[in-house]
This record gives structure tokens, C-alpha cells and sequence, in this order.
């Protein structure tokens, strides 16, 4: 179920499959968390009732999606609306008329970084650690060497290796709708 | 210039991990809605219950062992209005 479209885990949610909606959560946490802590910077103590929210408005409202391709930009502007509105709550109004510099430009790098992320899902879980390692922890070769035991050659080839097949993988949109986060959405 | 390997970096890291906490109540959230549903249920068929919903519904919540976040309290609210 892993490699099930957007679509295929939008149809298995709605059947109640709790194990379909426990994937979509998990491919979109961190999305959902950029949107609410790094684009739209909602403060610590209200960014865990965002992320809720979030996810209880999406799990709600399920059935109104009309397109089940359009998930991704419909968790965006759904992410979006409740930091506006958290935002709005705790006096920050500036927000709501006047949204902060460059966001639409860090919502398509958040896009993109998604489908960098559903790649490296793909990969084998050998070159999934590797690649997690050295470039989401900075850790350094001989560091992941003496963690996964191989010397730093065999570290330095197989990072290359992986990082090969991660360029094949990639590819901007997928497992998701074509459509930007920015586009409109039919609900 | 950015290298090729330097935009992987850059792409990955710009997703960084949420509490676990935070993904694994997301995940709870069919059980937990199917929890308050039964809650629902009760206050409707209890004169006494639903006097404490209406008097103090966080109070009601923690005493039911259910977390009164301000997600699950609007819930709840919404519910109980419809």
C-alpha cells in the first residue's frame, strides 16, 4: 500500500480504512509541519493544535474532495487556512492581509521536496538510511561508518550509488496531484 | 551554483520530522473520533451528562479520560449543536 496513488488511499480512507489513513498521515506529516512551522512560523505552543487540526479537518472533510487527485494542494490550503486562522486568533493579524514574503515561492519548494521524499521512500531501506544519514542528519562518513559498519569507501560509493538511484526515482508531482499548491481546489 | 547533490540536501532537509507524538495522534484520529461519537451518544441520552457538557465540556472531557484539545472541544461542540 505504500506506492498507492493519492487517489487509491483518498478511496480506502473513505471506505474507512484506518490503515490507509494512517499512510496518508505519514506522507504528509512533515509537509503539513513545514507549512504550519516554517512557511506561515506559527508559534510552538498553538503549532500541535494546527497540525491537528489539519489532519481532523482533512479527515472530515474527506468526502467533499471532488478531485481525489488534488489531494496534496488541498492538505496545503487546508494547512494554510488554519495557521491563518491560529494566527488571526493570537492577535498576529498582519498575516491574514498581508502573508509572509515568499510564500508561495517556499510552498513550491515544500512540493518539491515532497516528491524528493516520496523518492527516497521508493528506495531500498539500505539506501533510504544511507542517504537519511548523510544528507537530512549531516552525518559525516566516518560517522556512518562506524554506525553501519562498512569503511568510508564503501560509505562514499554507496551514497553515490544511492544517490543515483534517487535522481531516477525523482520526479517533481508524483504519487500526487500534477496540480501546484497553489491552484484551486474543488471541494 | 548549486550542485546536483547540494539540491538533494536542500530538498531533504527542508521536510524536517514532526514530534512523533504529534504523527502518531494524527493517526489516532478514526479512533478517536469513533470515541467521541459514543460520548455523543451518551450526552444525548442522559439528562445528567449533558447538563455537565453544557455547564463545563472540558471538565466533562478530562473526566471521560479524553484530552479537551481546542481540535477535539470544536469537535464536540459542533456535534452536539447539529
Amino acid at each position: 500500500m505504500n506506492a498507492a496513488s493519492d487517489a487509491d488511499l483518498v478511496a480506502l480512507c473513505r471506505t474507512g480504512d484506518e490503515r490507509a489513513w494512517s499512510l496518508l498521515v505519514e506522507r504528509y506529516a512533515r509537509y503539513v509541519h513545514a507549512i504550519v512551522v516554517r512557511v506561515y512560523r506559527v508559534p510552538p505552543a498553538d503549532a500541535e493544535d494546527v497540525f491537528q487540526e489539519v489532519f481532523a479537518r482533512v479527515f472530515e472533510r474527506l468526502d467533499s474532495l471532488r478531485n481525489d487527485d488534488a489531494l496534496r494542494p488541498w492538505i496545503a490550503q487546508t494547512a494554510r487556512r488554519c495557521s491563518i486562522d491560529s494566527l488571526r486568533r493570537s492577535g498576529r493579524e498582519i498575516v491574514v492581509s498581508d502573508p509572509p514574503e515568499g510564500v508561495d515561492e517556499s510552498l513550491a519548494q515544500l512540493d518539491e521536496a515532497l516528491s524528493m521524499r516520496d523518492a527516497l521512500d521508493d528506495l531500498s531501506p539500505e539506501c533510504r538510511e544511507i542517504l537519511d544519514r548523510f544528507f537530512c542528519r549531516d552525518e559525516s562518513y566516518r560517522t556512518i561508518g562506524s554506525e553501519l559498519e562498512l569503511p568510508a569507501g564503501t560509505v562514499a560509493s554507496r551514497i553515490a550509488r544511492c544517490l543515483g538511484r534517487l535522481k531516477e526515482t525523482f520526479e517533481p508531482g508524483r504519487k500526487s496531484a500534477s496540480a501546484t499548491s497553489g491552484g484551486k481546489v474543488d471541494e | 551554483m548549486t550542485t546536483p547533490e547540494e539540491r538533494v540536501a536542500e530538498l531533504l532537509r527542508a521536510l524536517p520530522a514532526p514530534p512523533v507524538g504529534w504523527v502518531e495522534a494524527a493517526k489516532e484520529l478514526p479512533a478517536a473520533r469513533r470515541g467521541l461519537a459514543t460520548l455523543v451518544e451518551r450526552i444525548e441520552q442522559d439528562d445528567e451528562l449533558r447538563e455537565r457538557a453544557i455547564a463545563d465540556l472540558e471538565a466533562l472531557l478530562e473526566a471521560e479520560g479524553v484530552e479537551p484539545t481546542p481540535t477535539v472541544v470544536a469537535h464536540l461542540r459542533r456535534r452536539l449543536v447539529g
